[in-house]
């Protein structure tokens, strides 16, 4: 299967879709609310049963940027080695996305991640945690408006005396 | 002897008998955290031989060590471990803080690295380095050695006296500071500190706010 014939049976289901290629790599943008059946379209029926990476861009700042984040998932199908990249963007205050927990299980530690980095919410999600950042912690730190040098995290501790030790 | 002792006893004082035993009998608790652990385990290897300083049982449990050497960067969710091991480690102890990282933050000025472990730690001997060669840290372990020798008392009176905050002295951060553009490191936060002003007019919520009475 190659990418004219995936983009061909995509769009026999959704419509037109805005389109890009790169290097090997099918691009496809949808809506936010498309997502959750695109993803199980793919899938389940083109066969991309591999989940590379869930990922996320802030365009804060950026030049001739339309959305402030674009959500990015790639996918790969290890039968024919076929790659697609699936895109979409938010904006705030509603950055809600479907999880893909239940389609590849792998989706769990990247969803939090990128909830950990951008505040992007994913319903439906079984357990959305912050994965690497404390509890406590109350930014978004990969967001473009959160400063290089933190909000004083870091320097938010009870400091130990020679004394008191 | 004037008081007939025999011969084979000698009068000394409890102090330097007790910083003998404690200078030569050094047990590193290695929190190795990045390179700089790599070189610790180098001075620990038979080339350099920390053993020749007495120095080389390093024990993973706090409470059988004496020396700690902090090798290598701390992140925020790191601290209050290794805050936790020091007061977890009996006295009298000392503290190395081996490398750029542990001194200062190093490269890592991020929101996530702890710029210097002496801001929350007392901190006796730093190494420099990037990471340090296990010659300077053996040096250090020398120089510890030698403070030991020089300022220790068998009661350990010496720490008692030292009560205030010995690590570098902060600096408030201008309002304008708080927020960079991206990837601006001209204009980035600096030091945080009494820097509430700055999060107040931003309407920012200071995270651990229990804390900030420290």
């Amino acid at each position: 299967m190659d990418h004219a014939e995936t983009l061909q049976k995509l769009e026999q289901r959704f419509g037109t879709l805005r389109t890009s290629e790169f290097r090997d790599n099918l691009r496809i943008i949808v809506r936010p609310d498309q997502v959750a059946e695109v993803l199980r379209f793919l899938k389940e029926q083109l066969g991309f049963d591999f989940l590379v990476d869930i990922t996320a861009v802030d365009y804060l700042h950026y030049p001739e940027a339309q959305d402030r984040f674009g959500v990015v998932w790639c996918l790969l199908n290890t039968a024919s080695g076929e790659r697609l990249i699936l895109k979409t963007f938010l904006n705030e205050p509603d950055l809600t996305l479907p999880s893909a927990c239940s389609l590849w299980r792998g989706a769990d530690w990247m969803e939090r991640e990128l909830y950990d980095m951008y505040g992007i919410v994913f319903e439906g999600h079984p357990d959305l945690r912050r994965l690497l950042l404390p509890e406590a912690f109350t930014a978004f730190p990969l967001r473009k408006d959160y400063p290089l040098r933190g909000r004083g995290e870091r320097h938010n501790f009870p400091v130990i005396t020679r004394a008191e030790s | 002897m004037a008081i007939g002792l025999p011969d084979s006893v000698f009068l000394a004082k409890l102090d330097p008998l007790a910083n003998w035993c404690r200078a030569n009998s050094l047990w590193p608790m290695p929190f190795g955290t990045a390179c700089c652990g790599i070189e610790l385990m180098a001075t620990g290897a038979s080339r350099h031989d920390i053993a020749r300083f007495g120095a080389e049982a390093m024990r993973f449990s706090p409470r059988q060590c004496d020396l700690m050497i902090v090798a290598g960067r701390v992140v925020m969710k790191m601290l209050p471990v290794l805050q936790r091991i020091w007061l977890q480690m009996p006295e009298p102890k000392w503290c190395i803080s081996m490398g750029a990282c542990a001194s200062s933050g190093g490269v890592f000025d991020t929101y996530a690295v702890v710029q210097g472990v002496d801001r929350f730690i007392p901190v006796d001997v730093y190494v420099p380095g990037c990471p340090p060669r296990p010659e300077q840290l053996l040096q250090a372990v020398i120089d510890i050695q030698d403070k030991i020798r020089e300022t220790g008392s068998v009661r350990a009176k010496e720490f008692f006296r030292r009560t205030r905050f010995e690590g570098p002295e902060m600096v408030a951060v201008r309002p304008q500071e708080a927020i960079v553009s991206p990837g601006d490191y001209r204009t980035a936060t600096r030091f945080w500190t009494e820097l509430n002003i700055a999060t107040d007019k931003l309407g920012v919520k200071t995270v651990f706010p229990e804390l900030q009475s420290h």
